[in-house]
C-alpha cells in the first residue's frame, strides 16, 4: 500500500474543506482499503469520516426516516422502525456482504463503493473506469457477470451494492454537505450510467459528503421485498437482484416501484414494468409483461444473455410472492 | 508513524504504527498475539476475524489508526485463564476444525453473532447460523461440525 498522510475530521466542515483540497473519505474503509491493498486507490490523503456525529436513525414527523450516513449497515438493518415499513431495505442489507463486514461498513460508504468488474481491481489491465481512455477489455473479455442494461462501448461493469438496490425501489433523497452548502440528490439520479465517462460513478462534486438518506412515507414501501440471485447460499455478490413495493387497491396495482441489481452500472429503476404494471391487475399476466416491457430494452453481451431469462423470471416471482 | 492507545483482550497498550497497518498487521507484528490469522487479507475469508468495541469485524480491513481508542478481543482473550470459553469448548468437542486456520476467525464470529441474534431477539437454528456464519470460509470444508458446536452454545 503506498503511503498516505491520516487525519480525522473534527467536524463536517473540516472534513469537506479537506476533500475539497483532494483528501479521500475514509468510512468503515471495508472497500477503500481493500482497493489501496490492490493499488486501484492511491489517495495521498484519508480524512476520516467515520466518527462524525451522522451515526443516528431518526423517525420523522409524518412517516419518513432519516438515515446518518454514518451509521454502520448492521445497525440499519435491524432498526425496528424499517424492518416495518421499508422491510426491502432491511432484506436487501442483510443479503450485503457478511456480518462482519455489515458492523464495519457504513450508509454512505455504501452507495459509493466500485465495481467488482475484475478488471476495474486489476491494475494489469486496462480499465477506462480505473484509467480512463485505457479501454475496456470486459466487453469481449470475461463479463458473464456484467451489465445488460445502460452499457456503454467504454463500460460494461456493475454496481455491487444492494442497499442501493432498496433505495432505488423506494425513491431515497441523498443529502450532500458539499464546498457551497447543503443540498439533495435523488434515487435514482444519484449513480450515473457509463456513458464516455465510466471513472464518474456519481453526480457528486469534488468534496461533496453524504451527509444523510431520507426515506418518505410510503404505503407500498411496507409491502416490500428483496431477492437477489448469487453464485452460492450467501456472501457474495448479486448475479441480479430485485427490488420491489407494491400496493394493491380495488384489485389493481395502485402504486409499484421496481429496482433492478447487478444488470447495470447505476441501480437500475425499471420505469417500464413500473408503467406497465401500474392499474393492471396483479396476475402473472401483468407480471411478466411488466418484466418483458423493461427487459426488451436488455442489451446482453457474449456471456451474460442469461440474466435477461434469470431477471424476468425473478421479478415475476417475487411481484407474485408480493401480491399473493 | 503514528502513536494509538488500545486496550486489548483487557490490557491496555500504546502502540506506535504505520499508518497503512490494519489492525490485523498491528496484532501479529506489534503485539505478538498471532491468534488472529491472514487468509485473503481482502475482507474475503474472515480468518481475521476479532471482536472490535464489542462487535465482529474483519481486522484486515480496519486502518489501526482509525481505531485509536478501541477495545479489540482476539482469540487468545476469549477464555478466562484456564478456562475455555463456553464455545472453544463446543469446537473440541464437535472437532470443528481440521487444519484449524479458520478457527480463531469463526470463535471470535461466533461469539459477536450469538450476541448480535439476541439483542435481535432471533432464535438460531442450523440454517440461520449458516447464514450469520457465512463470513467465515473453512478450507477444510468442516461447516458440519462448526454449525453443530456452535448450534449446542446457542440459546
Amino acid at each position: 500500500m503506498k503511503p498516505f498522510a491520516y487525519e480525522r475530521a473534527a467536524d463536517a466542515d473540516a472534513a469537506v474543506a479537506a476533500a475539497a483540497g483532494g483528501a479521500t473519505y475514509l468510512g468503515g474503509g471495508t472497500n477503500l482499503v481493500d482497493l489501496m491493498k490492490l493499488g486501484v486507490e492511491t489517495p495521498e490523503r484519508l480524512v476520516d469520516v467515520s466518527r462524525l456525529p451522522h451515526d443516528a436513525i431518526e423517525e420523522l414527523p409524518g412517516g419518513g426516516v432519516r438515515i446518518g450516513a454514518a451509521v454502520r449497515n448492521s445497525d440499519l438493518a435491524v432498526h425496528p422502525g424499517v424492518r416495518e415499513r421499508y422491510p426491502v431495505l432491511a432484506q436487501a442489507l442483510l443479503a450485503g456482504a457478511s456480518g462482519q463486514l455489515r458492523n464495519l461498513a457504513t450508509v454512505g460508504g455504501n452507495l459509493l463503493q466500485r465495481t467488482r468488474c475484475p478488471y476495474f481491481q486489476d491494475v494489469t489491465k486496462p480499465c477506462n473506469k480505473r484509467r480512463p481512455g485505457s479501454g475496456c477489455p470486459a466487453r469481449e473479455g470475461e463479463h458473464r457477470n456484467l451489465a445488460i442494461l445502460g452499457h456503454s462501448e467504454h463500460c460494461v461493469a456493475t454496481h455491487p451494492s444492494d442497499l442501493a438496490v432498496a433505495l432505488t425501489a423506494l425513491s431515497a433523497t441523498v443529502e450532500v454537505q458539499g464546498t457551497a452548502g447543503t443540498r439533495t440528490l435523488s434515487m435514482p439520479g444519484f449513480h450515473r450510467l457509463p456513458g464516455d465517462e465510466p471513472h464518474r460513478d456519481t453526480n457528486l462534486a469534488p468534496g461533496d459528503l453524504i451527509t444523510a438518506i431520507e426515506l418518505a412515507p410510503s404505503d407500498a414501501a411496507a409491502n416490500s421485498r428483496y431477492r437477489k440471485v448469487r453464485e452460492r447460499a450467501s456472501y457474495s455478490f448479486a448475479v441480479i437482484s430485485v427490488a420491489t413495493a407494491v400496493s394493491i387497491r380495488d384489485g389493481v396495482v395502485e402504486e409499484c416501484a421496481i429496482a433492478l441489481g447487478g444488470v447495470a452500472h447505476v441501480p437500475w429503476r425499471a420505469s417500464e414494468a413500473e408503467a406497465a404494471l401500474r392499474g393492471r391487475p396483479p396476475t402473472h399476466a401483468s407480471f411478466e409483461a411488466a418484466a418483458e416491457a423493461e427487459l426488451a430494452r436488455a442489451e446482453p453481451l457474449r456471456d451474460n444473455a442469461y440474466k435477461v431469462p434469470l431477471t424476468r423470471n425473478v421479478l415475476v416471482n417475487t411481484l407474485t410472492e408480493l401480491c399473493a | 508513524m503514528t502513536e494509538i492507545a488500545l486496550r486489548i483482550n483487557g490490557e491496555e497498550h500504546r502502540l506506535v504504527v504505520d499508518v497503512r497497518s490494519t489492525l490485523l498487521d498491528m496484532l501479529r507484528e506489534n503485539v505478538g498475539l498471532t491468534g488472529a490469522k491472514k487468509g485473503c487479507d481482502h475482507g474475503q475469508c474472515g480468518a481475521c476475524t476479532i471482536l472490535l468495541d464489542g462487535r465482529r469485524a474483519n481486522a484486515c480491513l480496519a486502518l489501526a489508526v482509525a481505531h485509536d481508542g478501541a477495545e479489540l478481543v482476539t482469540v487468545e482473550g476469549l477464555a478466562a485463564g484456564d478456562a475455555l470459553h463456553p464455545l472453544q469448548v463446543a469446537f473440541v468437542e464437535h472437532d470443528a476444525f481440521q487444519c484449524g486456520y479458520c478457527t480463531p476467525g469463526q470463535l471470535c464470529s461466533a461469539v459477536g453473532m450469538l450476541a448480535e441474534a439476541e439483542a435481535d431477539g432471533v432464535a438460531l437454528d442450523a440454517a440461520e447460523i449458516r447464514e450469520r456464519m457465512s463470513g467465515n470460509l473453512c478450507r477444510c470444508g468442516a461447516y458440519p461440525n462448526i454449525v453443530a458446536a456452535i448450534v449446542e452454545v446457542a440459546p
